[in-house]
């Protein structure tokens, strides 16, 4: 499903974020990328959506090797995978329910499906009946229900997240944890790079831990290993 | 491209225009600016033009031909200047023709010279008109080396001072309008660079979620076309009243005058197309100027 070999990362600056990545996530593994800041975490999770290029060393995700893939062919691997931001990533100008059709529009489903399908993944995250406000009428955590909604209406095997609780309350950071582990149970393989300590080690799942641009640790059910 | 995703992208940058609120008043206002200062402009030099064209069409070589010309001598001479070229016409007009003309310009004061229509002292003369308005000057110059030919007149000095300044107007309404697209440029661009930065979030988001760069244009491109067209209404709608006001004051005082500003139609319809026209290019210009930075993977 996921697989990286020997995947190098310089920047022009001269960083070297990732210095041989060797891992492999199967179908419908929970992971967590765990490691202190400017470790790498952030790269390696952008690696898997070809927001960065690997400087050297391969990548396939679905069996698409991310390396080869033309610029031109990047929008047709991004529809396979679902990404969530710290910082959600809404369309301020574009209500809930638009904000999640977007993903849709975009692959020109039909507009009924589209309809269908938006209320229902609305119903997952449980804001259905918010679905005409605007990203700025409703809280962080309402927020990042929409993003998350918005990163799996279009059934992608892939679900890819970037600290999705950084700027959550410990409530609500839990509430999008069950939303997280509902979307795996049903099929879906979730990577989620993540500093918070209390869901790693409440909610077991893999944790592969990088430092210095390599991965130091690779348990099943593993801990955080670091302290807060 | 399915029609209904078409239909989508209307519908959203048609959303996009009314969303936007002051980016779209911010980009209408510099299209309305610019198209009002190149409408005013197109509106001057085409009316100059039409006057200099009527002034230059005006000029004409008056030939006098020699009281001792025979009706053989005139009719060789005749054939002479047509042989000119650059020549369009010759017309033959009698000196009697030529004391009634001129007692007519002249109006009651003219009737003095009735005591001359026993005993003319006026010459029959050829009136020549030059194919292009420039040549008059050459043409006129080799009639006067022609025998018979008694006195060429064809408004020696005015009409070389004539041509002169309507080649400064001509240059210099070149000029304006070179500075007037100048501006018009940095005024938009500028405009762009504002509604850049409210965009680069927006091209990100769509970009992540697997929309390729062709689908992201197409709303810009539309949004750019609404906010040309838009910011050529006003421009269209004030230019149109201000010339009827400029037509009703000036067409009074114009009557029986051989210059004629242009008339409202067709000018003002031409004019309007062409404000139409560029107020989509600049806006559809604009708008794919300020998304394409960030269309680069």
């Amino acid at each position: 499903m996921i697989e990286m070999r020997g995947v190098y990362k310089k920047y022009p600056n001269g960083v070297i974020a990732l210095n041989g990545i060797d891992v492999k996530i199967n179908p419908g593994e929970f992971v967590y990328v765990v490691g202190p800041s400017g470790a790498g975490k952030s790269t390696f999770i952008k690696m898997m959506y070809r927001e960065e290029k690997a400087t050297k060393g391969t990548i396939v995700i679905n069996g698409i090797n991310v390396g080869k893939l033309k610029d031109k062919q990047v929008p047709l691997l991004r529809r396979n995978i679902g990404v969530v931001f710290q910082d959600f990533k809404l369309l301020p100008t574009l209500t809930v329910y638009e904000n999640v059709a977007f993903a849709l529009e975009v692959i020109e489903e039909h507009p009924k499906y589209i309809k269908r399908r938006v209320m229902e993944t609305l119903d997952l995250v449980g804001l259905k009946h918010k679905a005409r406000m605007f990203p700025s009428e409703l809280s962080g955590g309402e927020q990042q229900r929409v993003a998350i909604a918005r990163s799996i209406v279009n059934s992608p095997k892939v679900v890819i997240a970037d600290e999705p609780t950084g700027n959550l309350d410990p409530e609500t950071t839990w509430e999008i944890m069950k939303i997280f582990e509902e979307i795996n149970m049903r099929g879906t393989t979730v990577v989620m790079a993540t500093h918070n300590k209390d869901i790693v080690n409440r909610i077991k799942h893999r944790v592969i831990a990088i430092e210095g641009g390599v991965i130091v640790r690779d348990e099943e059910r593993g801990e955080y290993g670091y302290e807060n | 491209m399915k029609i209904r995703t078409l239909r989508r992208h209307v519908k959203e940058s048609f959303r996009s225009v009314m969303r936007n609120g002051w980016m779209t008043f911010a980009s209408v206002s510099a299209v309305t600016v610019t198209l009002l200062l190149v409408g005013i402009f197109l509106i001057v030099m085409m009316n100059l033009n039409k006057i200099a064209t009527d002034i230059e069409n005006d000029v004409e070589i008056r030939v006098h031909i020699d009281v001792t010309a025979t009706e053989e001598d005139q009719q060789k001479l005749k054939e002479e200047i047509s042989a000119l070229p650059g020549v369009e016409s010759i017309q033959f007009s009698s000196k009697d023709e030529e004391l009634q003309n001129l007692m007519e310009s002249l109006g009651e004061d003219g009737k003095v010279f009735a005591m001359f229509e026993q005993d003319n002292p006026l010459n029959d003369v050829f009136v020549v008109k030059a194919k292009e308005p420039q040549d008059t000057i050459e043409i006129a110059k080799k009639i006067e080396k022609m025998d018979f030919a008694h006195k060429v007149r064809y408004g020696q000095g005015t009409v070389e001072k004539l041509f002169g300044f309507i080649d400064t107007a001509r240059n210099i309404g070149l000029v304006l309008i070179a500075g007037l697209l100048f501006t018009a440029i940095f005024l938009i661009s500028n405009t762009i660079k504002i509604t850049i930065v409210a965009r680069r979030r927006e091209i990100e988001i769509m970009r992540l979620v697997g929309a390729t760069n062709s689908f992201i244009r197409w709303p810009f491109f539309l949004e750019g076309l609404w906010l040309g067209i838009l910011g050529s209404i006003v421009p269209i709608i004030a230019i149109a009243v201000v010339y009827n006001y400029f037509l009703d004051f000036v067409k009074p005082k114009m009557v029986g005058h051989f210059i004629q500003v242009l008339d409202f139609s067709p000018l003002i319809f031409q004019v309007s197309a062409l404000l139409i026209l560029l107020g989509a290019i600049i806006g559809v210009w604009g708008s794919l100027m300020s998304v394409r930075k960030f269309l680069k993977i």
